[in-house]
């Protein structure tokens, strides 16, 4: 024990010294753990504010795109019905039948497009592995 | 005329290079605006990575920066194997992102509010999807149209709801971008129109041009976080696209 201390700058090490050298060290060693720990503490407190922050940041980012995606998807599936229809029955001549059933097609689908960014209903990518698979 | 909202969308033929079969093709200022934005990304993207310092420089951070957010994007939505498609996105974000955040500047055009552009962009990634696709995973990419266990009597019905929502795609894709765009700076441009017509009246009306000129400044708030927000809708959206192509989900 005695040994490990030779480095040390103590000034007079006479044989009754130790036991008080080694009380003051441990009292000295247990105040720094506690520094130590509280500052790790604070760290990691800060680390881990940091990283929520950005991490909702990017949350809220994704979410308004997704709230963008939805609305504009629905609008176009019926606006696409719409055309199809009208473009249907100037061609053939079958007012107003072409517009309302492919204003209702384009309605379903654009639902179903809505649904399908929304996670609500598989993909329609998702199908082919089923295929792959069975 | 200069309160007339719809008037920043204009057109003008500022050299005409030649005749098509009967279509006039020439420089506009749509043109002039698409290029400068290819010019401040190329700036942007080749005097930053000129440097290569270990220790970036800002501009060079700002290079580094914008290619690992797409990069990042594409590697999330798409695997690593979407990185095949990393110059599409990227040239697609970069060019939307820099000519709506040009757009917002007063007196600028803004490119992305013609649907025509949009529509050519979208086409694009919707081409690219639909012969990956194809090239990837032959004729069984059609099995994207063909639902499991649906009785044979509705089977048409659903085929032809499925082949309409995928076409759908660049639609809904390209609208988005365009719509955003256009009524964004169509309602900036009515707000600010506001402040000058009150103005107009005197010392009351001036009193009364602080709360709409108050919004304006918050629209262009409003509007700088939607053009880069579009850009991003725009770009995750076609790696989402690519993704389907790709991996046929996961």
């Amino acid at each position: 024990m005695v040994d490990t201390r030779k480095g040390e700058p103590g000034k007079n090490r006479t044989d009754d010294q130790p036991p008080a050298d080694e009380a003051a060290l441990s009292a000295r060693l247990t105040r720094l753990d506690q520094q130590l720990s509280h500052v790790k503490k604070d760290r990691a407190f800060e680390k881990s504010q940091t990283e929520s922050e950005t991490e909702s940041a990017h949350a809220r980012a994704s979410a308004m795109a997704v709230g963008l995606r939805l609305s504009s998807e629905l609008v176009a599936g019926v606006l696409v019905g719409a055309l199809l229809g009208w473009g249907f029955d100037r061609f053939l001549s079958t007012s107003p039948w072409g517009l309302i059933v492919f204003l209702l097609l384009g309605f379903t689908a654009g639902v179903m497009n809505v649904m399908r960014s929304a996670g609500a209903m598989a993909k329609q990518s998702e199908r082919m592995n089923d295929a792959s698979r069975d | 005329m200069a309160s007339d909202p719809i008037h920043q969308f204009e057109i003008h033929k500022l050299l005409t290079l030649g005749h098509v079969g009967g279509h006039e093709i020439a420089v506009t200022n749509s043109t002039l605006y698409m290029f400068a934005a290819v010019g401040v990304v190329s700036l942007l993207m080749i005097g930053g990575s000129a440097g290569k310092n270990l220790i970036p420089t800002r501009f060079q951070s700002m290079a580094e920066l914008s290619y690992e957010f797409v990069a990042d994007m594409l590697r999330s939505n798409a695997g690593e194997a979407g990185m095949k498609f990393f110059p599409l996105v990227f040239s697609l974000f970069m060019f939307i992102a820099t000519v709506n955040l040009i757009g917002i500047i007063p007196y600028t055009f803004t490119v992305t509010s013609h649907l025509i552009v949009t529509v050519c962009m979208a086409l694009i990634v919707f081409a690219t999807m639909t012969i990956y696709g194809f090239y990837k995973h032959g004729l069984k990419f059609l099995k994207l149209f063909v639902p499991h266990g649906i009785p044979v009597y509705i089977l048409p019905l659903v085929v032809f709801i499925e082949v309409l929502s995928y076409f759908l795609k660049p639609v809904s894709h390209s609208v988005r971008l365009f719509a955003n765009m256009l009524a964004g700076h169509i309602a900036l441009k009515v707000f600010a129109g506001f402040v000058t017509m009150l103005g107009a009246l005197g010392f009351v009306g001036w009193i009364g041009a602080v709360l709409p000129l108050g919004l304006t400044v918050a629209l262009t708030a409003l509007e700088l976080l939607v053009a880069f927000l579009q850009a991003y809708v725009f770009a995750i959206l076609t790696c989402i696209y690519l993704n389907d192509a790709i991996h046929g989900g996961h």
